[in-house]
């Protein structure tokens, strides 16, 4: 039951990721309203698995790696829901649906094993960490989907050879600005999963801030970094446009590395 | 093979030139007295003039389509009073599915002399509106239109026809709306006053710009152009020191040299905290050093750019325009599968096959209950029920094939068809 679950999750996310891209190159109008469907319908079962799952273990999804490669996934594909339904941009799916697909995928490489929730009495903290993580990470993928948008769109009006999805994307301004949205979100959110997360592991090793390995944190500590900039490189450095595309899209990189190595 | 007896006459802009077209067109004053004027001929049973400038054509629905085309030929003549031979060789005309294939292409825009134009719909629509009002168009011609009407929606929608600008001024807000978020909120600003700037301009604002700044090397041009436009006019020489408030610069000096270089447009975006600005050079010799368009989140479009901008966006429309036509290939024939369930042959047959499934079914139950029954009396019900249901079908089968030979024929078909849900 499970599994089957699991499989049309990922199945409808597969081939929502496919019509989205059929829509945005082969422009059938049709094809748009079926991938949404198709998200829904793997958003369904999705969340269906996030149910069980927590039924079984008896706390939230957030404990296992593979909990929260499935958390992480949902919460992208929720964030994308909304985002769609608010702002309409219906190529963003194309970008952004096959994130939530390829992490799903990822997870069924992970160990299925139910594993308790540290005991501790900074368990507040863990569960802080990682929900302020995960949201944040959400925000960061619709940014990185925006930012590729942009790009694509960016180089079209520039280079003055304007392709097929030149007629289908946003403008640059608003894709811009959305893309700061989303990132603005996520920068407040992912320092705080980010923080109460050193917290946690201060208090539970009693050790430095920095008792990672290095090579575990500093693909992190770059993206916190150029998220950073994006969040305040705006209004003070004037960062706009491909700067806050190239951002978001290379910041999404180094945190999808950092969360691989981490969790 | 059933025929519909649509025909179709007429002259375009391809077959006939303006000088002949203008002495044919039909005004709204006089349609109406036309159309009336058709209904009269007994050759035609329902009719419909669409005139327009690059187009006269009278659709029509006749009991003889050889005698009905010439019918139309020789009143579009002799409405006009122009010799029949002058205007004989103009004239395209056709029948048949060929009719239902041509006013499809019409009305998708796919005839037009821009493809993909959204004019000729609307035009299509007030003719058939107002055929409808005077009564002169009936269920196939109705029928038809509306048909007509879907296809050119489906077009629009599954195409790119008349997605891409196709003239300068065009090309130039379509980029504007994609680099923008929205226009209303943003400053054009034009430096020099040529001709082809103020008609972008013009176009800017009816998308929606609302401010917007003049600059002329004659403060006089300057101060006209800015009224007619209801912007204000900026001094030739401060309009560098002002750029930075612009986010659309339409440049058309007639300067021999660059008067808007790298620099300028370097200290205005960075005063502007790089927001996005959208330089676009109409003049020739050009007035914007190229280089600019190497400037982040600036966007510098020349003549020759804009130019090859509406020659892609042409080409895109033709090779959208095979797409419509596979559409409209598609529809024609079911046009013509509806055209044929109108005829009486294939309503009959199929109304008999529904009521003997109803008697099958209805014998069936009542034999299961009443199994004492010799096969003998089972033959008699049998009988009995198939000869109630001929009896019953018998006039209306007769009456219906009667009425298809006259003009009434279809809309008794059609009664017919829905009564008995026979489209399902």
């Amino acid at each position: 039951m499970k599994i089957i679950t699991f499989n049309i999750a990922m199945i409808s996310y597969l081939l929502a990721s496919l019509e989205y891209f059929i829509y945005l190159v082969y422009r059938k109008p049709g094809v748009s309203t079926l991938a949404t469907a198709t998200v829904v319908v793997g958003l369904l079962s999705h969340t269906a698995i996030i149910g069980l799952r927590s039924q079984e273990t008896g706390h939230g999804p957030y404990t296992t790696s593979f909990e929260v490669a499935i958390f992480l996934s949902w919460l992208v594909v929720v964030v994308y829901c909304f985002t769609h339904w608010r702002y309409k941009i219906k190529d963003l799916g194309s970008f952004v649906i096959p994130v939530a697909f390829l992490i799903l995928l990822y997870a069924t490489f992970l160990s299925k094993e139910i594993v308790n929730f540290p005991e501790s009495e900074f368990r507040i903290l863990l569960t802080l960490h990682r929900t302020l993580s995960i949201i944040g990470f959400a925000a960061f993928a619709i940014a990185f989907g925006l930012g590729v948008m942009y790009l694509i769109q960016e180089k079209q009006v520039k280079s003055k050879k304007l392709g097929m999805m030149y007629f289908r994307m946003p403008s640059l301004e608003s894709l811009d600005n959305l893309t700061y949205k989303a990132v603005a979100v996520g920068f407040p959110l992912f320092t705080l999963g980010f923080l109460t997360g050193s917290i946690w592991n201060i208090k539970m090793s009693q050790s430095s801030l920095f008792s990672w390995e290095l090579v575990k944190i500093w693909p992190l500590v770059i993206g916190w970094i150029l998220y950073g900039l994006v969040f305040f490189g705006r209004y003070r450095m004037g960062w706009r446009g491909k700067k806050v595309a190239q951002g978001s899209v290379i910041g999404f990189v180094t945190v999808i590395i950092s969360i691989i190595l981490h969790v | 093979m059933a025929e519909s007896n649509l025909v179709i006459v007429g002259v375009n802009h391809k077959t006939t030139p303006v000088e002949l077209r203008e002495k044919l067109a039909f005004t709204k004053g006089n349609i109406e007295e036309s159309t009336e004027k058709l209904c009269g001929f007994p050759e035609v049973d329902e009719n419909l003039i669409i005139s327009t400038c690059n187009r006269v054509e009278i659709y029509a629905r006749v009991n003889d389509v050889d005698r009905g085309i010439d019918r139309l030929k020789k009143f579009i003549c002799e409405f006009h009073m122009i010799p029949y031979n002058l205007l004989d060789k103009h004239f395209y005309a056709f029948q048949e599915e060929e009719t239902v294939q041509h006013l499809f292409r019409v009305s998708a825009s796919l005839d037009s002399m821009v493809v993909g134009e959204s004019q000729i719909l609307g035009q299509v629509k007030d003719a058939y509106s107002l055929a409808k009002s005077l009564q002169t168009t009936g269920l196939i011609l109705n029928q038809l239109f509306e048909k007509a009407f879907n296809v050119a929606k489906k077009i629009r929608e599954e195409t790119g026809i008349n997605e891409s600008a196709v003239s300068i001024s065009s090309a130039a807000v379509e980029l504007a709306r994609k680099i923008f978020e929205d226009l209303e909120s943003h400053t054009v600003m034009l430096v020099g006053t040529g001709e082809m700037a103020e008609l972008a301009a013009k176009h800017l604002i009816s998308y929606g710009v609302k401010t917007v700044y003049v600059a002329s090397r004659t403060y006089e041009r300057a101060t006209t152009l800015a009224k007619t436009l209801n912007g204000s006019a900026l001094d030739f020489e401060h309009f560098k020191t002002e750029l930075h408030k612009a986010d659309i610069v339409i440049s058309s000096t007639a300067s021999p040299k660059f008067i808007i270089n790298k620099e300028i447009v370097q200290s205005a975006i960075h005063q502007r905290n790089n927001r996005p600005m959208f330089f676009i050079d109409i003049a020739v010799p050009r007035d914007i050093e190229p280089e600019v368009n190497d400037l982040e989140n600036v966007y510098l479009y020349d003549i020759d750019d804009l130019q090859s901008v509406v020659n892609a966006n042409l080409q895109e429309r033709e090779k959208e325009a095979e797409v419509a036509m596979g559409i409209i290939r598609t529809e024609v024939s079911k046009f013509n599968n509806w055209v044929e369930s109108l005829d009486a042959i294939p309503t009959i047959v199929e109304l008999r096959k529904r009521a003997e499934a109803v008697r099958m079914q209805e014998i069936e139950k009542t034999l299961k209950k009443m199994t004492h029954l010799s096969d003998e009396d089972k033959n008699n019900l049998h009988q009995m029920t198939s000869s109630i249901i001929n009896k019953i079908l018998h006039k209306p089968t007769v009456n219906l094939k009667k009425k298809t030979q006259t003009t009434e024929g279809r809309t008794y078909l059609k009664a017919i068809r829905d009564l008995f849900h026979l489209d399902d």
